[in-house]
């Protein structure tokens, strides 16, 4: 059998609302995966040297402040540049200030190297059966 | 009935004797003697020894205790290599400076075929491989094995201390080669956790057993019983037990080491370096309570150039260039001028070492407003600086020197102490202190006690 997949989970850039990205950890221990649970205010380089040196699968990323786009700025060329074309990437949360149409927001976060982009309000429980663990297999990591 | 512990300090240039009285907690007699370790190391101590005997009129010294500690034949000389700079790398780099390691080569990522051969040109006593959480990365510590394994007799030991799950692969790799190779403990398990410890054992534990036997240094043991360790793990033995005192002394609390050399400076932090500021947020790798950073490029002997680089920019006393010049040809400073000269370099060296060995903080503009970030050690309630080294002991102002370990307004992002006490090793003992701590560590508190100067 293949050793389980290694997540990533953390709030990006400065936003210190944690309670979210607990739940994600929660949530994905619970399933079985090995978590590197990095909390709160953690940078773009944090998340790329952590998964360089954990050999991780994917990055669960969350933000609730409305300003993770620009926390995220150059992420994309800095994880392909870090050898990490490969590490499947989420972000979950309230990725811009206000009411705003995730339809039009998504496109966005997918320009920055997300694979999927959620919500707020999302059943992690869910995204871990439906869309992770599918996403994982289809790479092989799992 | 006397009761005489001999304390030994081999040296490249000198060989030092510290005989001290266990029962009455003092020092008897020191001794300096020029070392002998490139021919036979104990026609230096036997020297040494004489002299001891001559100004005490004590017998029988080579029956007495003793304990040794060296920094000659180079040192104990390493070559760390990790996977990511600031995480393997930096932990196995902590590592071998912590077991008192002169560290010689530092390397990130995977090695190239010229990188592996700088490192057995480098001939480094010990190579430490890191790389990868215990569970995570195994590419880079294998390839590195792999190339360590094609290397030629100028690397012998080997520790592993990277991700465990690699160490069966890591001795297939290696074990066709007759290199010594050690397993140990990841030095960094999972994100956010050194592990140190067991790595320093293993690197102290090589150096007792095989390292001094290839310098030569084990010669001494016809005369004295064992060369425990490597001299800066002495001084960092000592900075430990002055820190956290022992059985009802509470000791100084937490402290600053400064030990200012010819070729490189030393500074030892025994402190946990969290932040004064609750609302600061912690970033990096953390810093073991244990510290030791170690300064090649400021020394006062052989890092003259560097040093006057440095003084740029400052007001420097009337002929400074020319009694500089007078250094590098090996002279001393004797008059007020070169005494004072002198006096600023050594002062340069100690604001330069202790600001890299510091923790720093940096602001961060946020969506949400300004942040502080720290990096590092915070060491601004930091009580007691101590300083030893020859630069610091034999000055005519000990005081001004240490004092340029200090926090400074002008520069607030560099966390160093700010109300701290001075004192100076003036007997030249913390080595002794430290090895003495090993078996006598109350006696060794009381010791340090007595002989450190507060200035």
């Amino acid at each position: 059998m293949k050793k389980a997949p290694t997540i990533i989970t953390g709030t990006v850039g400065m936003d210190a609302h944690v309670i979210g990205t607990k739940v994600v950890s929660r949530a994905l221990k619970d399933a079985g995966f090995n978590v590197v649970a990095l909390g709160m205010q953690v940078s773009p380089e944090e998340f790329i040297s952590v998964a360089q040196e954990t050999n991780a699968d994917a990055i669960l990323m969350t933000s609730l402040y409305g300003m993770a786009e620009l926390d995220l700025k150059g992420f994309n060329d800095k994880r392909m540049e870090a050898g990490l074309g490969d590490v499947l990437l989420y972000i979950g949360g309230n990725l811009v200030i206000g009411r705003y149409d995730p339809r039009e927001v998504e496109p966005r976060f997918k320009n920055l190297g997300f694979d999927r982009v959620y919500p707020p309000e999302t059943d992690i429980v869910a995204v871990i059966e439906s869309d992770l663990k599918k996403d994982l297999k289809a790479r092989g990591k799992m | 009935m006397d009761n005489i512990r001999l304390l030994i300090d081999f040296g490249s240039t000198f060989t030092k004797v510290v005989a001290v009285d266990l029962t009455k907690e003092e020092i008897v007699a020191t001794a300096r003697v020029p070392s002998t370790v490139e021919s036979d190391i104990t026609v230096g101590l036997g020297e040494a020894l004489r002299k001891i005997e001559e100004n005490t009129g004590i017998g029988n010294l080579e029956e007495k205790e003793a304990l040794a500690c060296s920094s000659a034949a180079g040192g104990l000389r390493m070559v760390c290599a990790g996977f990511v700079p600031e995480l393997t790398s930096k932990a196995a780099n902590l590592a071998a400076l912590g077991a008192g390691a002169k560290v010689v080569g530092y390397y990130s990522y995977k090695l190239t075929q010229k990188e592996a051969r700088e490192i057995e040109a480098s001939a480094p006593d010990i190579v430490l491989l890191a790389g990868g959480t215990d569970g995570g990365d195994e590419k880079v510590i294998i390839h590195n094995a792999e190339m360590l394994s094609r290397t030629g007799k100028n690397i012998t030991n080997i520790i592993i201390a990277g991700n465990k799950t690699t160490h069966d692969d890591i001795k297939a790799i290696l074990r066709e080669n007759s290199k010594n190779v050690i397993y140990t403990k990841n030095v960094m398990p999972e994100i956010g956790t050194l592990d140190v410890a067991p790595c320093n054992r293993e690197i102290r534990e090589l150096f007792m057993k095989n390292i001094i036997e290839a310098k030569g240094i084990a010669r001494a043991k016809a005369i004295i019983k064992d060369v425990i360790m490597p001299t800066p793990s002495a001084v960092l033995e000592a900075a430990r037990l002055l820190a956290d005192g022992r059985d009802g002394d509470k000791g100084f609390g937490a402290l600053i080491v400064i030990d200012v050399g010819g070729a490189t400076t030393d500074v030892h932090s025994i402190a946990d370096g969290k932040p004064a500021r609750p609302d600061t947020i912690v970033a990096g790798l953390p810093e073991p309570y244990e510290k030791r950073t170690v300064e090649g490029d400021l020394g006062l002997k052989y890092n003259l150039d560097r040093l006057t680089e440095l003084c740029k920019d400052r007001e420097t006393p009337p002929g400074f260039e020319e009694i500089v010049r007078s250094f590098h040809e090996g002279k001393l400073p004797q008059t007020e001028e070169e005494i004072a000269c002198h006096r600023l370099l050594t002062c340069l060296t100690v604001e330069a070492a202790v600001s890299r060995h510091a923790g720093r903080i940096e602001v961060v503009y946020s969506p949400t407003g300004e942040r502080l970030v720290q990096y590092g050690k915070d060491l601004t309630g930091v009580k007691t600086v101590i300083g030893t080294g020859g630069p610091v002991i034999f000055s005519d102002n000990s005081r001004e020197i240490l004092s340029h370990a200090l926090y400074r307004e002008e520069n607030p992002f560099i966390l160093k102490p700010k109300n701290p006490y001075f004192y100076v090793d003036a007997e030249y003992i913390l080595y002794a202190v430290g090895l003495l701590s090993q078996t006598d560590p109350k006696r060794a508190l009381n010791l340090a006690r007595k002989y450190l100067k507060r200035i």
